[in-house]
């Protein structure tokens, strides 16, 4: 079974399975926008891969001159050019396209050997979700944890240092955090690997089955391969997450300190409901509606910033396979990639508008 | 410390020791200072107030008078930079400025009830009414179910006037009405004592603001409730109100049974209120308007704070601060016209 199947099963059937119980659940005003906005995203997506589609085409260079270098004949050019059928008209590439995306199957890569895209996303997709996902954990918790911290701990030193530490972080750019991480962690310190997901030893005796290393050394049970796992994790989930962190942390404090002023948390407390329940329960729940929003825009930047971290940790994700294939103008891989994330980001934004949903009782579509 | 313990408990858990008439709260020189840029600021200045059981007391004043400061000061609910800087808050036998926090807060909320001037915005928007209720009463009666909780909650909200099937509703579904008749359902869910309603009906439309007075009208016979009310609205005060206070710049002027007040006012910022309410007999005679506004309490005229206001004001308003005096049966007011002027200079002063 292709891996990127197995990882699109391992996200989709729990997440499909919270829109059916929603839906089911909702409004029928709430059924009708959800099947409206899946919808919409069909033509989102095709919009976008076509723009990229054209945009590639008309970019200086292509992949016979990244592979074979500029003195190739003539002859050795029309080959390759012929074999990958771009010597069709572009029309005709592009209906092909759209074809391939249509029965998911994308096609082969323009370099190497030619592999399946399908294979080496099935390669790739883990790889960036295992660093996007610890890194949203890190920029929440952090956010959230803090940010409501700073606004209990409002005007005092707590406050004041850490909105100082969430403007340090956010005007940090990525790949500067990240190489600093690694200098003080990895090579001062040694405290943690350098670069990649997984020991070179310890990779030979992982059994991969869907390429999340995390769930397939869980998978086999092998611990130290879950180690190593953690251990080369941490930077680059920290370097993503913490960049994120200070828009989280900064927007859960504004507005949690707006929430504790409004009345019904001096009319909870004049019911003398405990400070505890006032602040997470009353403040801070009412304070996420806005921080949710945020998090579905916030999505397309971590995506970018996975770009970022992984260039710098030498991270085999997406964003690396993306910069790769553009340098060697492997227009399959490029628009296939660029798919693939425009999905992601579709699918981020129509969870977080049913959250928004489920969470604000006033919400109505 | 066992007593005071035992004092702490007994005023937790309330008995029904009081009989109507006699003082179930009683505030003893009440100052409440908010710390600003430029000084302190007195936005309750020395008050003292009995409030007797059963009694409807309404609190009358202007905008920034410290009606509202006091309300929450009954409470001890001064946020910072605020804070009750002197006094004694005696409720039910025990200040409350000497108990902690934590008792404090397990009285707000059981014995002492406040409802908002905004019903638009004194319920959560996240969560439902039914969850408000079980909330308030699981938090300070631990024993109590979920389920009885529920009940205790449908039957309350039915006795307010509310379709008890619409608990399940959130606070937006509701009008500003029914949503205030909620907020004093949360008061009366642990059956408190002393409901203070600030501002309750400023947000309410004349018809539902007089169903609102009549309800609470009701509620304090039934449920034994003693209620302040405070509003700058003399006619709310006139419908509903037993006994009536005055403020002035943080002061009372002037208290008094509410026939007292209306047929028989003393105080010169009283009457001028009275003579400023809009009449229907008037009869195209001009509407009295008084002169300049309330002070800044940042700058409290000497004296008398009302004395560059008064039509009656004498040389030594401006310079002592009147008394707060009896001057008849239940009656008291601070003004130099009822009271003996000091021989000297200095004889008033501390």
């Amino acid at each position: 079974m292709n891996p990127l199947l197995i990882v699109f099963l391992i996200f989709g059937i729990p997440a499909g399975l919270s829109l059916g119980w929603v839906f089911l659940r909702g409004s029928s005003s709430l059924r009708r926008y959800i099947l409206t906005r899946i919808a919409l995203t069909l033509p989102m997506v095709i919009i976008l891969i076509s723009v990229v589609f054209f945009v590639l085409r008309v970019m200086p260079g292509d992949v016979v001159s990244s592979t074979l270098g500029p003195k190739a004949s003539e002859a050795a050019r029309e080959n390759i050019m012929e074999a990958l059928g771009l010597d069709d008209p572009l029309i005709v590439q592009y209906v092909r396209f759209l074809g391939d995306v249509v029965t998911l199957d994308l096609g082969n890569s323009f370099i190497g050997a030619r592999r399946p895209i399908v294979d080496e996303l099935g390669e790739r997709l883990p790889a960036t979700l295992e660093l996007i996902i610890p890194a949203a954990i890190v920029a929440l918790g952090t956010g959230l944890l803090f940010g409501t911290f700073a606004a209990i701990r409002r005007k005092k030193p707590a406050d004041y240092s850490l909105r100082l530490y969430s403007v340090i972080v956010y005007s940090m750019p990525i790949f500067w955090l990240g190489l600093l991480l690694r200098l003080v962690f990895s090579v001062w310190l040694d405290w943690t690997p350098i670069a990649g997901r997984i020991d070179v030893v310890t990779n030979t005796t992982l059994e991969r089955t869907t390429n999340l290393l995390f769930i397939d050394s869980i998978l086999s049970g092998n611990w130290e391969a879950l180690r190593s796992v953690l251990r080369h994790m941490i930077l680059p989930a920290m370097t993503l997450g913490l960049v994120l962190s200070g828009v989280f942390i900064r927007l859960t404090r504004i507005n949690v300190i707006e929430t504790l002023q409004e009345d019904y948390v001096a009319a909870a407390r004049a019911r003398g409901i405990r400070e505890r329940v006032v602040t997470y329960s009353y403040a801070l729940k009412n304070a996420m509606i806005p921080v949710v929003t945020v998090i579905g825009l916030q999505v397309a930047i971590l995506l970018a910033g996975a770009v970022l971290t992984e260039t710098v940790f030498n991270w085999p994700g997406m964003g690396r396979y993306l910069i790769e294939r553009i340098s060697s103008r492997d227009f399959q891989a490029v628009q296939s990639t660029v798919a693939v994330f425009a999905l992601f980001v579709a699918m981020i934004s129509l969870a977080v508008d049913v959250i928004y949903s489920v969470l604000d009782p006033r919400v109505k579509y | 410390m066992i007593e005071e313990a035992a004092a702490d408990e007994r005023i937790i858990l309330g008995e029904p020791s009081l009989k109507a008439g006699e003082v179930l709260y009683s505030l003893r020189d009440v100052s409440v200072e908010y710390g600003t840029r430029v000084g302190p600021v007195a936005a309750v200045d020395h008050v003292s107030l009995d409030i007797r059981k059963g009694e409807i007391l309404g609190l009358v004043g202007e905008s920034g008078c410290g009606k509202s400061t006091l309300g929450k000061a009954m409470l001890r609910m001064i946020a910072r930079p605020g804070k009750i800087s002197t006094g004694e808050l005696w409720f039910d036998g025990v200040d409350l400025l000497k108990i902690s926090e934590k008792n404090m807060r397990q009285i707000r909320g059981a014995r002492l009830g406040m409802v908002f001037q905004d019903p638009m915005t004194s319920l959560n928007p996240l969560s439902k009414i039914v969850d408000h209720l079980t909330e308030t009463i699981m938090t300070h009666e631990s024993s109590v179910s979920e389920a009885a909780a529920r009940d205790r909650a449908a039957q309350l909200i039915g006795r307010l006037g509310l379709r008890e099937e619409r608990i399940d509703d959130y606070p937006h579904q509701f009008s500003g009405g029914m949503r205030q008749r909620i907020m004093i359902a949360l008061a009366l869910a642990l059956r408190a004592d002393l409901v203070i309603a600030d501002e309750p009906t400023t947000a309410l439309d004349v018809i539902v603001e007089a169903q609102f007075l009549d309800l609470l009208r009701e509620l304090r016979d039934e449920f034994d409730l003693t209620i302040v009310l405070i509003t700058h609205n003399i006619g709310v005060v006139a419908e509903v109100a037993d006994r009536v206070a005055v403020m002035y710049a943080g002061r009372l002027a002037e208290l008094a049974s509410v026939n007292d007040l209306f047929l028989d006012t003393k105080h010169p910022y009283g009457q001028g209120l009275l003579r400023a309410v809009p009449n229907i007999e008037l009869d195209g005679a001009e509407l009295y308007q008084m002169e300049g506004a309330p002070p800044n309490l940042l700058h409290t005229p000497t004296g008398c704070a009302f004395h560059p206001r008064c039509p009656a004001v004498m040389p030594v308003c401006s310079q002592h601060q009147p008394a707060f005096a009896s001057i008849g049966r239940d009656h008291y007011t601070a003004c130099w016209l009822y009271e003996d002027h000091p021989t000297g200079p200095e004889a008033h002063d501390e």
